[in-house]
C-alpha cells in the first residue's frame, strides 16, 4: 500500500510535468529503423534518405500528398502542349534555398540535366530518360521538352529522386543537404540521430514544429522499449507488428495503419525451367494461401493482391480470384504441365521479415502440392548479386516499394525476366497517353495481362503501421512514398 | 626488460602486417557490390557503372590494397563508400563511445570481481564462498542481451530512471554521457565480472598452495598477510590475461548490446558496413581492432614482466 502511494505520487508528479511540457511542445523525436547512408536523395536508392529529407528538407516541382495524389510544390502551375511533348512550369517566386540563395529556373534546369547526365548516379535515372531539353525561359519559367509523350511525367517529378538542388551546394549535400523545404538540416550525429529545425524563411506554409530529431533504432525490441519509455514520440514503419495490440490498448499511444506502395511478390524466374511454362506458374499461384501468409508473417497487416498494383489506387483491379487458394487444383495443373511428382527449386530470401517469415510459410504451402523448396537466406548485397544481377534463383520474395512501378514488367532483362511484346506495347501506349481515362484503361489492361500470365506470385500489399504519442496530429497514415512528412505535424495540447 | 620489449614489439609489427593482408583478402572475396547496394533495384546499368567509377572501384584489388595500407601508415583510412566521409572521422566518433563503454564495463567488472574473488578464496568452502560462486554461475549463464532487456524493462520502461538507449553525445556533459552508458556497461560487466571472480578465486587458491606461500607462513606470516603480500601478486598473471582478453572483446564485441541500446559504437558500425558492403570501412575498423588487440596483448605482456620478474629474463 505504501508502495502504491509512492507510485501514485510519482505518477501525479509526472502527469503535472508532462502536461506542462505538452502545452508547449514544438519538437518531436521520430524513430527510424535505418540510418541514411548520406543525405543526397538524388544519389542513392536508400529509402532511409527520403525518410528524413523528403518534403521536409528538399522539394521537387511536384510532390506526393498523403493519399498518393500529386500536388504542386515548387512549380506553382504548369501547362502541357497538345502533343504531350512540352511541359511549361511556372515556379513560385521568392523561394530561397536554406543558404539564402534564391531558387530559380536555373536551378531546375541544373537539377534535371544533372539527373539525366551520362555520369549521373541517380538511382531512378529512368524517370528523366524521356527528357530531350530543359530551358530556363525566365527566372520563374521552365520549359521541358520530351522526346516522346510521357503521361507519367508530372508524377515522376514528385519522386524524392527528382528534387531541386543548387549547383553551388550539391557537392556537399551528402553530409550537408541544402534544400528549399520547411525544415533546415541542422546536425547529424552519425550512428545516432539527425536533427532538422524549422526554416523561418520558408516560402510556403511554415512548419508548426520547431525541430525534429530522427533517431536510428534498428532493433525491433529496442524500438518497442524506446516508445514505451517515451524516448521517441513517433515511429513510422514500426518494425515489430507483434507489439501493435499492446500499443493499441495503451491510451498514451495511437496506432495508424495505412497502405504503402510495396507490392510484396513471390518473384519467379520466368526464364528458368520449369517456371518458363505458364502452366507451372499458374499451378503455383493456386498453391499459395495469401491470408495465411498475411496472418502468419505480418500479424494480419496487409491487403491481398492479385496483380502488381497498389489496391488504394483508383485504377486497381482486384484479380485475387484468378489465383485463389486451391491446392487440389494446383496439384492437377502441375500434373497436366508434366510434373505429376512436383519438382525442386530454390527460394532465396532477402533480410526483411516479410520475406524471411513469409518464405517459411510459402515453402510449406508449396511442399503441400509437391514443390520441394530449398530456402536460403541472403543479405541484401548477396541478394543483389545472385538474384537481381545474376538471375541465379528459382523463387524469391521481395516488396517492390516504388510507386507505380508496373513498368518494370516491360523490361525483359529485369530480374524476373518477363518478356512479352504485348505488355511492352501497352507501356509504350501508356506513356503516349495523357488523357486520364485512356491511361486508366491501359493500366487496367496491364494489370490483367500480368495476372493472366502469372508472371509472379502476387501476395499482398505491405501495410504501414505508425505508432505515435496520442497527442501528435498530422502524421501520414499511408506511405505513398518513403517519407516522414512533418510539414503539417503538431502536438495537440 | 628492453630486449623483451623489443622482441614483443617486432612480433607486434609482423602480426599487424599479416592481419592487413588477411583482412583485405577475406573482405574482397565476399560477394556483393557497394554501388549496386546503394542504387537499389530500379537503377540502370550505366548508373551503377558511373557510381563504381566515382567510388574508385574500377582499379585492381592489388592497387587498392597498396593504397589502403599506404594510406593507413600516414593516418589516412580512406573515404567511406556509402557515407562519403573520411573513415578516420567515423571511427573517431564511434571510438568515443566504444572505448569509454569498454573502460566503464571493465572497471565495474573489476570492482565487483576482485573483492568477490578474494573473499571467496580466503573463505574457501564457507557459505560466503558457495554463495559467491553460485552467483557467478548465474552471471555466466545469463546471456548479456537478455539481461540488458531486463534492465531496460525495469529501469527505463517502469522506473524511468534511464532512457531506453541512444547516446546524447559527450558535449551534453560527462554525467549525461555516463548515465547513457550505465545500463549497457552493467549488462556487459555482469558476465565479465562473474568469469573474472572465478578466475581470481581459483588462481588465488592455487597460489596459496605453492611452496613459497608455505615458506612465508612458516616465517610467521598469518594466512591473511601471506595472501596479501605474496599470493595475490602471483595470482595476477591469469587474471591479467583474462582482463586483456575481456577488454579486447569489449571494444569490438559489444555489438549486441549496442543494438539493444541503439548506441552508435564500433560494433554497430562494422555490422552496418558489412551489410552495405562498405568494404573500406570494414577493413579499416577490423584492422584497428586487430591493432587494439595486439596493443592490449603487448601491454599485458609487459605487465606480466612487471608483476613477475622471472619473465623478464626468460624470453
Amino acid at each position: 500500500m505504501k508502495h502504491f502511494k509512492l507510485r501514485l505520487a510519482i505518477a501525479s508528479a509526472l502527469a503535472i510535468t508532462a502536461s506542462l511540457v505538452y502545452a508547449e511542445t514544438t519538437d518531436i523525436t521520430v524513430g527510424v529503423t535505418l540510418e541514411p547512408p548520406h543525405l543526397d536523395p538524388t544519389g542513392a536508392a536508400a529509402g532511409a534518405i527520403d525518410s528524413v529529407v523528403y518534403a521536409n528538407v528538399f522539394e521537387g516541382l511536384t510532390r506526393f500528398a498523403a493519399d498518393g495524389s500529386i500536388l504542386p510544390a515548387l512549380a506553382e502551375s504548369w501547362t502541357v502542349s497538345d502533343d504531350g511533348l512540352v511541359y511549361t512550369f511556372s515556379l513560385h517566386s521568392g523561394v530561397k534555398f536554406h543558404d539564402g540563395s534564391s531558387m530559380d529556373s536555373g536551378d531546375v534546369k541544373f537539377s534535371l540535366d544533372r539527373a539525366r547526365a551520362d555520369d549521373s548516379t541517380n538511382a531512378q535515372k529512368a524517370l528523366f530518360s524521356g527528357i530531350d531539353t530543359v530551358e530556363a525561359l525566365d527566372s520563374t519559367t521552365v520549359r521541358v521538352t520530351l522526346s516522346a509523350p510521357n503521361g507519367a511525367f508530372i508524377f515522376n517529378m514528385a519522386w524524392g529522386d527528382a528534387v531541386i538542388v543548387a549547383e553551388e551546394t550539391i557537392a556537399d549535400a551528402k553530409t550537408n543537404p541544402v534544400g528549399t523545404g520547411p525544415f533546415v538540416f541542422t546536425n547529424w550525429v552519425q550512428g545516432d540521430s539527425i536533427t532538422i529545425t524549422k526554416n523561418t524563411d520558408y516560402w510556403g506554409t511554415p512548419a508548426r514544429l520547431n525541430s525534429a530529431t530522427f533517431k536510428f533504432i534498428s532493433d525491433p525490441t529496442a524500438a518497442f522499449a524506446a516508445l514505451m519509455a517515451e524516448d521517441v514520440d513517433a515511429f513510422p514503419i514500426y518494425p515489430a507488428p507483434e507489439n501493435l495490440p499492446q500499443f493499441k490498448a495503451d491510451s498514451r499511444f495511437q496506432v495508424l495503419i495505412g497502405s504503402t506502395e510495396g507490392e510484396t511478390i513471390l518473384s519467379t524466374n520466368n526464364k528458368m525451367p520449369p517456371f518458363d511454362n505458364v502452366k507451372v506458374r499458374e499451378a503455383m499461384s493456386h498453391a499459395i494461401d495469401r491470408q495465411a501468409i498475411i496472418d502468419g508473417a505480418m500479424f494480419g497487416l496487409g491487403t491481398p493482391i492479385g496483380t502488381h498494383f497498389a489496391p488504394h489506387n483508383p485504377d486497381y483491379v482486384d484479380l485475387t480470384g484468378q489465383s485463389n487458394y486451391d491446392p487440389a487444383l494446383a496439384i492437377s495443373m502441375l500434373a497436366d504441365a508434366g510434373y505429376p511428382d512436383g519438382f525442386k527449386t530454390t527460394l532465396k530470401l532477402p533480410p526483411p521479415s516479410y520475406a524471411r517469415r513469409g518464405g517459411e510459410i510459402i515453402a510449406a504451402q508449396l511442399r503441400e502440392v509437391g514443390i520441394d523448396v530449398e530456402i536460403s537466406n541472403l543479405e541484401w548485397a548477396q541478394w543483389l548479386e545472385q538474384v537481381f544481377r545474376g538471375y541465379d534463383f528459382g523463387l524469391t520474395i521481395v516488396s517492390h516499394t516504388e510507386p507505380m512501378d508496373i513498368g518494370i514488367y516491360a523490361r525483359p532483362e529485369y530480374y524476373f525476366q518477363y518478356d512479352s511484346a504485348d505488355f511492352q506495347q501497352l507501356m509504350v501506349d501508356l506513356n503516349a497517353a495523357t488523357d486520364p481515362d485512356a491511361r486508366s484503361t491501359i493500366l487496367k489492361a496491364a494489370q490483367q495481362m500480368i495476372s493472366d500470365d502469372y508472371v509472379n506470385g502476387y501476395l499482398f500489399q505491405l501495410a504501414s503501421a505508425t505508432v505515435a504519442n496520442a497527442n501528435i496530429v498530422g502524421l501520414w497514415h499511408n506511405a505513398p512514398t518513403q517519407a516522414t512528412d512533418l510539414t503539417a505535424v503538431y502536438w495537440n495540447d | 626488460m628492453l630486449r623483451y620489449s623489443l622482441k614483443r614489439l617486432l612480433s607486434l609489427g609482423l602480426s599487424l602486417l599479416a592481419a592487413s593482408a588477411v583482412i583485405f583478402l577475406t573482405i574482397e572475396i565476399v560477394p556483393g557490390d557497394p554501388a549496386s547496394y546503394m542504387l537499389g533495384i530500379n537503377a540502370q546499368a550505366d548508373t551503377v557503372a558511373a557510381l563504381r567509377e566515382e567510388l574508385g572501384l574500377n582499379v585492381s584489388a592489388f592497387e587498392r590494397y597498396i593504397s589502403w595500407v599506404g594510406g593507413m601508415l600516414t593516418g589516412d583510412f580512406g573515404t567511406s563508400y556509402t557515407y562519403r566521409t573520411p573513415v578516420v572521422d567515423m571511427i573517431g566518433d564511434r571510438i568515443m563511445i566504444s572505448l569509454p563503454l569498454a573502460i566503464y564495463a571493465l572497471s565495474l567488472s573489476t570492482l565487483i570481481a576482485f573483492p568477490a574473488g578474494i573473499l571467496a578464496a580466503s573463505k574457501r568452502g564457507s557459505v560466503t564462498d558457495v554463495s559467491i560462486m553460485g552467483a557467478t554461475q548465474v552471471g555466466v549463464a545469463i546471456p548479456n542481451f537478455w539481461f540488458a532487456m531486463l534492465l531496460v524493462v525495469v529501469f527505463s520502461i517502469n522506473l524511468r530512471w534511464f532512457s531506453a538507449g541512444g547516446f546524447p553525445g559527450w558535449d551534453k556533459g560527462l554525467i549525461v554521457g555516463l548515465k547513457a552508458l550505465t545500463l549497457p556497461a552493467i549488462s556487459l560487466a555482469l558476465p565479465q565480472a562473474s568469469i573474472l571472480a572465478r578466475v581470481m578465486r581459483s588462481a588465488l587458491i592455487d597460489t596459496m598452495n605453492e611452496d613459497f606461500v608455505r615458506t612465508a607462513r612458516a616465517k610467521g606470516l598469518s594466512k591473511r598477510q601471506a595472501m596479501w603480500r605474496h599470493a595475490l601478486r602471483n595470482a595476477m598473471i591469469p587474471v591479467l590475461t583474462i582482463i586483456g582478453l575481456q577488454f579486447s572483446f569489449l571494444i569490438a564485441g559489444a555489438i549486441i548490446i549496442e543494438n539493444v541500446f541503439f548506441l552508435p559504437g564500433l560494433g554497430r558500425l562494422v555490422f552496418q558496413s558489412i551489410s552495405q558492403r562498405d568494404l573500406i570501412v570494414v577493413e579499416s575498423v577490423v584492422m584497428l581492432l586487430v591493432f587494439a588487440v595486439v596493443i592490449v596483448t603487448f601491454i599485458v605482456d609487459l605487465t606480466y614482466a612487471a608483476v613477475d620478474p622471472r619473465l623478464r629474463g626468460r624470453s
